[in-house]
């Protein structure tokens, strides 16, 4: 896991471009392409053609859970109609988990840059580590956590806090869900921050701060904006599996009100007859959302590492 | 309003205090709740491990280490471990392969497509799970629809299914890190080995390759550690195949057993045994 860390860091300064192929050797690239690109296009690009296919798919009336091939653009207009709520819960939870992965893995990130010291090693350790207790494991665990008999709930009730939450608890309810899509995507978002602050020069944020003289504007100014690739790279990792999970709030949310597009998708697939076509435009249009998205922050924000 | 002035001149002003305060300790104490944080489900399974409870492993009833005696004990829970850890294995070494050697074609040659090929790797990563699980689903189910039909073979989902979806989505991750490592080599070395009449083939191996592999390595971990907590797709491809994430999944609607904590904190100490190791055998390397 510690590899992701690289992803924030980018390569070597302004690598140029390859030299060019000595004459007569111009098939070795292509060699050494062939094998990962064939299994991409076979087990990536052909499946998502075929998904493709099935979400314009029209089903026989009289025979639920058969269809034909057609051009049918109407289960788009359902899926995105229907499942609207569903779109806007996947967009804003997986917003608010990344704010808030951002929030706790910043100065965490900070810390193991600039202050760990000799601890800097074992920070990266601990920051890796839960990952190996199985992430459904743990998710289920933070049920138990913040079940209404749980030690959470009971901290927040003792402080009179817990009426603030909604219905007056936590568990099956959206704060639960973002708080677990929180938790299971926090190290996607500190590793590459931790890479792009490691390689910024400490010094250079000291002579911001003698020149800003203010903690804020100093973080605003010169620490944030060194640090920008693993930012993007980190809010990015965080993001799109948050929009695309159906897990958390499949145990973490209720039956009603926090389902995301993930949990329609998945039930369409597998427990409704004749959602097939559905769940096949629900797929393609929350990829399509999110390689929007994607395109236009990196577009934004320019980061060629990535890419 | 003069007061306040002097009395600013005389000491730094509240920025300042501020951020010498926060620069001193804020990052270092939230970066220790926050890890707190991310422990606090492992140590609770970890708890719940030892729990002697009746019929699901929720309400504490009393210390136990019979879980711990006997951590095969629940129907399945060993099986889909194994299962788990011989598809990680499996779509480790395939993808780490694979992925490697993208990454050398991206980083070390100019080719038509090159640009193409960055977006291809790119954009598995950006798709999200459910996505990828749910097309291959699509492929496989009619796939091995039209296969049965025309040659009477038996194809369905499980093992190999599992292995190639998760072979897929880790190829992308190794090239990107085996990526990384490349471009942050200093060219010069592999320079001065040639100014030092290696040929090609040596200078590849001999300088290359050693000065690549902790890169290679910290792919084929990652790749691992993706593998073998993928859920999503998993779920979409596995058919009745159950690996390790699955087992805990299913079983939760029943009631987990508390070998699934056993195991699941094994793995964690386990892994954390052998990360601790490897950095302590780089640390010495590197003297």
């Amino acid at each position: 896991m510690s590899a992701l860390a690289h992803m924030g860091g980018g390569g070597a300064p302004a690598t140029a471009m390859p030299p060019k192929e000595p004459s007569g050797r111009s098939w070795l690239p292509y060699l050494l392409l062939l094998p990962g690109v064939l299994w991409l296009l076979v087990f990536f690009i052909y499946p998502l053609a075929q998904l493709f296919a099935v979400s314009l798919y029209s089903d026989y009336p009289d025979y639920p859970g058969y269809y034909y091939q057609d051009v049918n653009w109407h289960n788009y207009v359902r899926a995105l109609t229907d499942f609207l709520p569903h779109f806007g819960r996947s967009m804003l939870y997986a917003g608010l988990a990344t704010f808030f992965a951002f929030v706790l893995a910043y100065p965490l990130a900070y810390a193991m840059a600039f202050k760990a010291g000799k601890w800097r090693g074992i920070m990266m350790i601990l920051v890796i580590a839960p990952f190996f207790t199985s992430f459904i494991l743990r998710t289920i665990a933070w049920r138990q956590i913040l079940a209404d008999e749980g030690p959470v709930a009971w901290v927040l009730e003792h402080l009179h806090l817990l009426s603030f939450m909604p219905n007056g608890r936590i568990t099956e309810t959206w704060v639960a869900v973002v708080a677990g899509l929180t938790y299971n995507f926090l190290p996607f978002m500190v590793l590459p921050i931790y890479a792009s602050l490691e390689r910024a020069d400490p010094r250079v944020i000291e002579a911001g701060g003698d020149l800003y003289a203010n903690g804020f504007t100093t973080f605003r100014t010169v620490t944030l904006p060194m640090s920008m690739p693993g930012v993007i790279a980190g809010t990015l990792l965080t993001f799109i599996p948050a929009a695309g999970d159906y897990v958390n709030a499949e145990l973490l949310g209720s039956d009603t009100g926090t389902k995301m597009v993930g949990n329609v998708i998945e039930s369409q697939f597998f427990k409704v007859l004749g959602g097939y076509p559905i769940a096949a435009a629900l797929s393609f249009s929350l990829m399509a959302l999110i390689l929007a998205m994607v395109f236009l922050y990196v577009r934004r924000y320019g980061t060629e590492e990535l890419l | 309003m003069s007061t306040q002035t002097v009395g600013t001149a005389y000491r730094p002003s509240l920025g300042k205090r501020v951020q010498g305060w926060l620069a001193g300790r804020f990052a270092m104490i939230v970066a220790v709740l926050v890890l707190l944080y991310l422990f606090l489900p492992v140590f609770y399974t970890f708890i719940f491990s030892f729990n002697d409870y009746r019929k699901s492993n929720i309400e504490w009833r009393g210390f136990t280490l019979k879980h711990w005696a006997n951590p095969c004990g629940a129907a399945g829970a060993c099986d889909s471990l194994v299962t788990s850890l011989e598809i990680g294995l499996l779509s480790t070494l395939v993808a780490t392969m694979l992925g490697t050697l993208v990454a050398f074609a991206l980083v070390r040659h100019r080719f038509r497509g090159r640009g193409a090929s960055n977006i291809l790797v790119f954009v598995p990563m950006a798709t999200p799970e459910i996505v990828l699980g749910a097309s291959l689903l699509t492929i496989f189910v009619n796939g091995f629809t039209q296969l049965n039909g025309w040659f009477g073979t038996d194809l369905k989902l499980g093992f190999w299914t599992i292995t190639i979806a998760h072979i897929m989505f880790c190829i992308s991750f190794v090239v990107v890190s085996v990526k990384a490592r490349l471009q942050s080599l200093d060219p010069r070395l592999e320079e001065a080995a040639q100014d030092l009449y290696a040929g090609p083939a040596e200078t590849f191996w001999k300088i290359t390759f050693p000065l690549v592999l902790p890169g290679i390595v910290g792919a084929a971990l990652l790749a691992f550690s993706l593998s073998f907590d993928d859920f999503i797709i998993t779920s979409f491809v596995s058919g009745n195949e159950t690996t390790f994430p699955k087992f805990v999944y299913v079983s939760y609607l029943r009631g987990i057993p508390a070998q699934a904590n056993v195991i699941g904190f094994s793995m964690f100490v386990i892994a954390l045994a052998l990360v601790i190791i490897g950095q302590i055998v780089g640390n010495a390397r590197k003297k």
